[in-house]
């Protein structure tokens, strides 16, 4: 019985100490790109050239961080996404709120497959309509303007989707009891619905603002000029062609990653909330 | 706190409700037609799914009529939106607003309607205090018991001053001791209020206890209406009298206690013990519940339950009893209709 036991504690020590050596190399696989782009930013670039694969600057320095920030005006760039980023949530949240409302709350004809709809948007790759999009901007004139960076993001089915399954566990009395002390639809939307899925809420704005702050395909296709250019595709004119600059790229990078960072350090449990949310009742 | 506004009358005509369509319709309401006087507490009571809190949500204007009227005072308010109706509602679910205090709760519908600030917080202290509330005004619903949330959505109610009271079910979600405790405040509330309430139940000690009026419903349709004494002496069919009194009457089959062609029910304490009584028992089981005793028998296949006081001596299981009624406690219903006969 003794040797039972004894076999049985191995066992699952073995099994935790598998465990964590499988954590700690995913660990290691997420983060290692990370720290290595880091350490390049880091170095200089004639250092970058002779010691590519060093894991640790020979010569520590910020220049090239400095560097970077100048030639690729990186300060504007930023304040470019920052703008693009920061309206395109609050859209997102806004128009999110409101479908998911009416999805959630009212009835009317078609409903069930006019979401269908909205759902089945979720199939169709982004790339697919970057070409279409691209035309309707241009015959808009919203080529190279803020408009046509931020329009075309401004409601998304996730958020949609995300909102409404919170909306549909509010209590159907709740509605009810509402509509008999006389609250209409959007009161109820702004002082009941919207402060009970207010974690669901801070997630969507989390995963919206970074997925904006990332946006590539799509800022690059409708802008071409300095004044409207984002970040990420900003960092496209570091590629000097000067050998010993060959780290530029790499510095920007980690220029345009830092806001994300902060972001993500400040409302990291805003985040697991909301991706919890749901999953666990209560 | 007292009314200051007139009550009103509720008039159901001829209310019908069917939901689905085609050969997937349902008739949750068939046909019920109820008059609810100024100042009633009325209670609709039936088993699950029997149509009552359909009525009482098609009074508060969640739901439309199929066919019929309904009145509240003098106007009819089919097509008239909840809010408009003057009727406040109180959810079995306690529905309140989770991420407001109790005060903002209890205050919500009269910042909705634009009361000012000093108003609606006197209001608010008012309903509150009415209710015990005044020490819990700073907390969440999430922070309080059940019989405290009950509470504060019957204040949300009474602070609008409704001319209707709804009430579905609302004693529900609470614990027996609570349950009979919340019974009595009701009643005093009502005394207080001198309200109209329409109150829905599946439970009959309620409906006995804290109306004054009681509609009994099966199946959508309206069994009797009548005050619980009434509707407790003389059931107008046989379902009714089944549903009503605990244990409930016992309803025997043509022969079994009369030489006729009808259903007899006579209610267990009616049921006297006597040497050369008409009925012949076997004593299956014996419950000692301390101020009675239950004597579950067997006349012929069908169950017959006789309520003894707890003082009499209590017979053996196999036990074979005669009993009688007294004319005045027989119940006559017809076997086909199940409904009464002698009135």
């Amino acid at each position: 019985m003794a040797a039972d036991t004894g076999a049985t504690e191995r066992l699952h020590g073995a099994r935790k100490v598998g465990r964590y050596a499988l954590l700690i190399f995913i660990a290691f696989l997420v983060l290692f790109p990370i720290y290595a782009t880091l350490m390049q930013a880091l170095k200089s670039g004639p250092d970058a050239i002779k010691n590519p694969q060093s894991i640790l600057p020979i010569n520590f320095t910020l220049d090239t961080l400095r560097a970077a920030w100048r030639i690729g005006d990186l300060g504007r760039l930023l304040l470019n996404s920052l703008f693009v980023a920061v309206l395109v949530t609050i859209g997102v949240i806004i128009t999110s709120l409101l479908a998911a409302y009416a999805f959630a709350f009212l009835d009317f004809p078609g409903k069930g497959p006019i979401f269908v709809c909205f759902l089945a948007t979720l199939l169709v790759p982004v790339e697919l309509t970057v070409v279409v999009n691209q035309r309707t901007v241009d015959s808009f004139g919203w080529i190279n303007s803020y408009q046509g960076l931020i329009v075309p993001l401004l409601a998304t089915t996730f958020g949609i989707f995300l909102v409404r399954q919170v909306f549909l566990t509010v209590p159907k009395e709740l509605r009810e009891a509402a509509a008999l002390d006389g609250v209409g639809h959007f009161r109820f939307l702004l002082e009941v619905a919207t402060p009970l899925c207010r974690p669901t809420l801070g997630a969507l704005a989390l995963f919206t603002f970074l997925g904006t702050w990332n946006q590539y395909l799509w800022p690059s296709a409708i802008i071409t000029d300095d004044a409207h250019r984002t970040i990420q595709i900003g960092l496209e004119r570091l590629k000097t062609g000067d050998f010993d600059k060959f780290n530029l790229v790499t510095a920007g990078t980690v220029i345009a990653a830092l806001p994300i960072f902060a972001v993500l350090i400040a409302f990291q449990r805003q985040l697991v909330r909301g991706l919890t949310a749901g999953a666990v009742k209560g | 706190m007292t009314y200051g506004v007139d009550v009103a009358q509720v008039r159901l005509e001829h209310i019908t409700k069917t939901f689905g369509e085609g050969k997937e319709a349902v008739t949750a309401v068939d046909d019920v037609t109820i008059d609810i006087e100024d100042h009633d507490f009325m209670i609709l009571l039936g088993p699950s799914g029997c149509g009552k809190s359909t009525l009482l949500r098609m009074v508060a204007g969640l739901e439309t009529p199929t066919s019929g009227d309904i009145f509240i005072g003098t106007k009819k308010v089919n097509d008239v939106a909840p809010k408009l109706r003057d009727v406040a509602m109180v959810f079995q679910s306690y529905a309140l607003y989770p991420q407001k205090t109790v005060r903002a709760n209890i205050e919500f519908p009269l910042k909705v309607r634009g009361e000012s600030k000093p108003e609606r917080a006197a209001k608010a202290m008012s309903a509150a205090q009415s209710l015990g509330l005044d020490d819990y005004l700073d907390r969440k619903p999430g922070q309080l018991s059940g019989g405290q949330r009950q509470r504060v959505a019957l204040a949300r109610a009474i602070v609008r001053q409704p001319a209707v009271f709804c009430m579905d079910e609302p004693l529900s979600n609470l614990d027996a001791k609570l349950r009979g405790e919340t019974r009595a405040e009701l009643v005093d509330l009502h005394r207080r209020l001198d309200a109209t309430i329409l109150y829905v139940t599946h439970d009959q000690i309620e409906a006995m206890t804290m109306g004054t009026h009681v509609a009994v419903m099966n199946r959508g349709q309206l069994q009797q209406i009548g005050t619980p004494q009434q509707v407790y002496a003389k059931p107008q069919t046989v379902f009714v009298a089944r549903f009503i009194g605990t244990p409930p009457m016992n309803v025997m089959p043509p022969g079994l206690f009369e030489r006729s062609e009808v259903l007899v029910g006579v209610r267990p304490e009616h049921l006297q013990l006597s040497s050369n009584g008409v009925l012949s028992l076997t004593v299956r089981m014996v419950e000692q519940l301390g101020h009675e005793t239950l004597l579950i028998c067997d006349a012929v296949g069908t169950r017959v339950v006789v309520r003894q006081n707890a003082e009499a001596p209590v017979p053996s299981i196999g036990a074979e009893l005669r009993v009688d009624a007294s004319e005045a406690h027989r119940h006559r219903f017809d076997p086909v209709t199940e409904r009464r006969i002698d009135g």
